[in-house]
């Protein structure tokens, strides 16, 4: 049930390189047009935010090991708007164009993000808190324990955002966050399902067989769905 | 339906990632889907508008203003929109606090969420596999890759942003830096410390101060 960009925890990926303090902003000029054209695009309203990771994490595996950073969000991002029939496989292969084509407006183009918009939509964000039925079962302190297996309960091979790594492991509830989007449900058109999330931290020695530090700790953010109380605490 | 197949679209572009950008980009324009110009204002915003200089004020502020900082670690989303760094991957935000025992640091192990308008886009380094992999698991050899040593008595925190709220470490003030203003102690902090894989910067030495 896993996909490749679950890694938390894995090994033999090497050092992290730092950057130098003077590097820019994007390597390369393409970084920064994948970025803004991916951008750009969630302005057409044809998806949200856990549609588009969920994008990005279903690449094939092979896909996703080979490709670069920028390189997974492009690639995503093509999928996406075909899926969702923004542009055609015959578009994108350069064979949707015959004069007709051209010069037909796109049912989207008034949707299209404007330079002027930018700084609006950029800075007016994307809050995914909600009001919710669902009423908060955990206090701050409580012990819990996420479900276990893991993975999404909702659809087989679907979104979740409860890492491998944390599967079955006993933690307490740190802080409450409020409800918020429910990306399991949200990323595959099944509603926003809001729900409380809490962070959770867990120890070190739950998570790992050689933790580096006794009194060291990793929080997660996970949503109550993903979280039982824990008896035996 | 997890929409799985063997035959992606994307494999219809050209396999080399600069033309599959630029292919995507002229279908997208041509089609009146996308404006050039909005891209060059959304790269603009992030190159040179929205950046690390954000939360480097809002640390600074936090490090002079007893009142400033106990408002930002109870509840910063007002205390953040009131300087205006409120907007896209920064809507929810918590600010934690490094001391001597406890030392914290952020990541992203499913992807690469990052409080933007407080830091701007991440590195490449936070976006790696290797950070993904390796934070959660073993912090103490990620910091050594940063060239940073914690103290044995210190404990770390890793907070994996697996939802949409951010995180931003508000590091230690350096010693000797009691008299100098907001702008110079901003100077001292720098990006990676608000992730948490290094320290603020000390204060350059003085010539003839006795150190």
């Amino acid at each position: 049930m896993s996909r490749l960009h679950d890694m938390g925890g894995r090994f033999g990926d090497g050092a992290v390189v730092p950057d130098a303090p003077d590097a820019p902003v994007f390597d390369t000029d393409w970084h920064a047009r994948a970025l803004a054209v991916t951008l750009a695009c969630g302005s057409l309203g044809k998806w949200n935010i856990d549609v588009s990771r969920h994008a990005r994490e279903r690449l094939s595996p092979k896909d996703y090991t080979r490709f670069s950073y920028y390189e997974k969000w492009i690639s995503a991002l093509a999928d996406l708007l075909v899926e969702n029939g923004v542009l055609t496989r015959e578009d994108l292969m350069g064979q949707g164009e015959n004069e007709l084509h051209a010069l037909a407006t796109h049912v989207l183009a008034t949707k299209a993000l404007k330079a002027e918009a930018v700084a609006g939509v950029l800075a007016k964000g994307g809050p995914a808190n909600r009001d919710s039925d669902i009423a908060a079962r955990f206090a701050v302190g409580d012990a819990v324990v996420t479900r276990h297996p893991g993975g999404s309960a909702l659809v087989n091979g679907g979104h979740t955002r409860l890492p491998g790594y944390a599967v079955g492991a006993r933690g307490r509830v740190m802080l409450y966050h409020g409800a918020h989007v429910l990306p399991d449900s949200s990323a595959h058109g099944l509603g926003e399902a809001p729900e409380p999330l809490y962070a959770v931290a867990f120890k070190a020695s739950e998570l790992w067989s050689h933790p580096e530090h006794p009194d060291d700790e990793v929080i997660l953010d996970l949503w109550q769905s993903y979280l039982l109380p824990d008896q035996e605490c | 339906m997890p929409h799985d197949h063997s035959d992606h679209p994307h494999a219809l572009l050209p396999p080399e990632p600069a033309l599959r950008v630029k292919a995507l980009e002229t279908i997208l324009t041509r089609k009146g889907l996308i404006d050039p110009a909005a891209l060059d204002e959304i790269i603009d915003t992030y190159q040179n508008k929205i950046g690390p200089q954000n939360g480097a004020r809002v640390v600074a502020r936090a490090w002079s203003d007893p009142a400033f900082k106990a408002a930002l670690l109870a509840d910063a989303d007002p205390v953040l929109a009131d300087l205006g760094y409120y907007g896209r991957q920064g809507e929810h935000m918590v600010v934690v606090e490094n001391t001597p025992q406890q030392h914290n640091m952020v990541v992203c192990t499913l992807c690469s969420c990052y409080p933007w308008p407080l830091l701007g886009i991440p590195p490449g380094w936070y976006k790696s596999d290797a950070y993904r992999a390796r934070a959660v698991r073993e912090p103490r050899k990620v910091l050594a890759d940063f060239g940073v040593m914690l103290p044995a008595e210190s404990a770390v925190r890793v907070w994996d942003s697996t939802a949409e709220v951010r995180y931003l470490v508000l590091p230690m003030r350096p010693a000797r830096t009691e008299d100098m203003d907001e702008a110079a102690l901003a100077a001292l902090v720098s990006r990676d410390s608000m992730i948490g894989t290094a320290l603020a910067h000390a204060p350059q030495k003085k010539s003839g101060a006795s150190g």
